[in-house]
């Protein structure tokens, strides 16, 4: 079952106005994505730790999902180093690390660490409704809103359709293996998601319109930008140009 | 329109998916004002895909369907068809799209064009009346089964239809809430058209029970004396049940 552990909290981050702390994500994490030198990314990473202590999260849940970010970075160490021409700085049997290779991965364990990081302090503290509604006050067109809370409404339905597949399947002595019928039973379970994927959302289009849907997206929510919030906008708008200046003026090392 | 108009009028309707056997083969079906109708047949009988009929999700290959007086064929003419009556769904999983309770029982009256206070004071008005205070910021997906078949019908009655076609809304209700279902619908004032397998169920909440068969609807008045078998231990023995309560 999905969860979403950090959306209900009393942190000062929970408290402020949505909007903002959406926008602020994204400003933030672009300025990230785009730095390439060390102190302006290290900068980052910092900041993005304080944000997450600023949430009040809990430690174990955040070192898990940084555990899986990781995963993939891991991959990217296990490639990107031994791909790229130039200088060796280290060579494990014949493959030589190169070392802009290096500098590469280690930029980009940086960046996605501080991207996800800040991404947890600021939006996974609120419900997932919350963002789809924050997002059409920021005049993100109806179809993408609907789409992203359809999608989240109906993964745990899903989810629960694909546990009552796997469950008929195992009550009737199915255990995977490396063979075919163990990847023909999971080809007809994924068929099997799709078709009443596709006939589920046949009936709820149905049901929206039993219920007059006219393609437009209405929300209850209302938002107040508060004080906090507007402080909080211009210390990461500060913070982003901070991090723009040790970018485009790099402190020697 | 007079008192003894009827609201659905379905004449000779038949229907069939493509390259399939007909579902519906020429059935006849009136609704009255001041009607509660039960259907009582076996899965597979068309039942449901008369209420999809009716509004107008699927096509009749043939036949004349009125509703509230007037001729209806076309995807507009049922635009009108479904301010009107509210259709409560089998899967209440299909009937809730929203993220929260409110947000979905609120949905209905915001595309009738309700303001957003109007739509909320409707959404509050139709939890109380169901009982349902407090729901209003619960996840619908982390309802309980019951719970959501409740709130399916807040979403439907939130509409204010003129007449409400249920859909098996007993089927996997525990007792209580079966009975507070049934409370419900014996104080509701519209007619309705209740879809159910427990004949128990329809006898004490509609007027008359129809049935389906060979893809048409009959009234079966006849009563018929006859037993059951059960089977429990000590059966042997010579014995006697209570009433039910």
């Amino acid at each position: 079952m999905l969860r979403e552990p950090f959306a209900v909290g009393d942190s000062p981050l929970h408290r402020l106005d949505p909007r903002i702390r959406l926008v602020s994500a994204v400003i933030y994490s672009c300025a990230a994505a785009l730095c390439r030198e060390f102190p302006a990314l290290l900068a980052a990473l910092i900041l993005s730790m304080a944000l997450v202590a600023m949430a009040r999260l809990r430690i174990a849940e955040v070192l898990k999902r940084l555990l899986v970010v990781n995963g993939l970075v891991v991959f990217i160490w296990a490639v990107i180093p031994f791909t790229f021409p130039g200088e060796a700085l280290f060579r494990i049997g014949p493959f030589g690390a190169a070392r802009e290779g290096v500098e590469l991965a280690t930029q980009i364990t940086l960046k996605s660490n501080a991207i996800v990081l800040a991404f947890m302090a600021l939006v996974t503290t609120m419900p997932f409704s919350t963002v789809g509604h924050a997002l059409h006050r920021l005049r993100v067109p109806d179809k993408i809103v609907h789409l992203l809370l359809m999608t989240y409404r109906y993964i745990f339905v899903l989810e629960q359709e694909y546990q009552r597949l796997i469950r008929a399947a195992r009550i009737r002595g199915f255990q995977p293996g490396t063979n075919l019928h163990t990847y023909r039973t999971y080809a007809y379970l994924v068929g099997m998601l799709f078709v009443k994927a596709i006939d589920r959302a046949e009936r709820v289009r149905w049901a929206m319109l039993c219920r007059g849907f006219k393609r437009k997206f209405y929300s209850l929510h209302e938002f107040k930008a508060g004080r906090g919030s507007v402080i909080f906008l211009i210390f990461i708008s500060a913070a982003v140009l901070g991090i723009a200046a040790l970018e485009l003026r790099p402190v020697p090392w | 329109m007079t008192a003894a108009a009827p609201i659905i009028d379905l004449k000779g309707v038949s229907f069939g998916y493509p390259g399939g056997p007909l579902i519906l083969r020429e059935l006849d079906f009136t609704l009255l004002p001041g009607d509660r109708v039960g259907i009582i047949a076996p899965n597979g009988s068309g039942k449901t895909t008369l209420f999809h009929l009716i509004m107008g999700l699927l096509k009749p290959l043939s036949g004349r369907m009125q509703i509230f007086g007037k001729e209806v064929r076309e995807e507009k003419d049922f635009a009108g068809v479904r301010r009107r009556i509210g259709l409560l769904f089998q899967d209440a999983d299909d009937q809730l799209f929203s993220p929260t309770v409110l947000e979905d029982v609120a949905f209905g009256p915001l595309n009738l064009g309700k303001s957003k206070a109007e739509a909320l004071a409707i959404a509050r008005r139709t939890l109380d009346f169901l009982a349902l205070n407090g729901f209003e910021d619960r996840i619908t997906f982390k309802l309980s089964g019951g719970e959501k078949r409740l709130v399916s019908l807040a979403t439907v009655l939130a509409m204010e239809p003129e007449v409400l076609l249920l859909d098996e809304p007993v089927n996997g209700l525990d007792t209580r809430t079966r009975t507070r279902l049934m409370e419900i619908l014996l104080q509701l004032t519209i007619p309705f058209v209740l879809i159910s397998h427990e004949l128990d169920f329809l006898t004490a909440t509609t007027m008359t029970i129809y049935t389906m068969a060979n893809g048409r609807i009959r009234l079966d008045q006849e009563l018929t004396l006859h037993q059951h078998l059960h089977a429990h231990p000590l059966g042997a023995s010579p014995h006697e049940h209570c009433p039910p309560e």
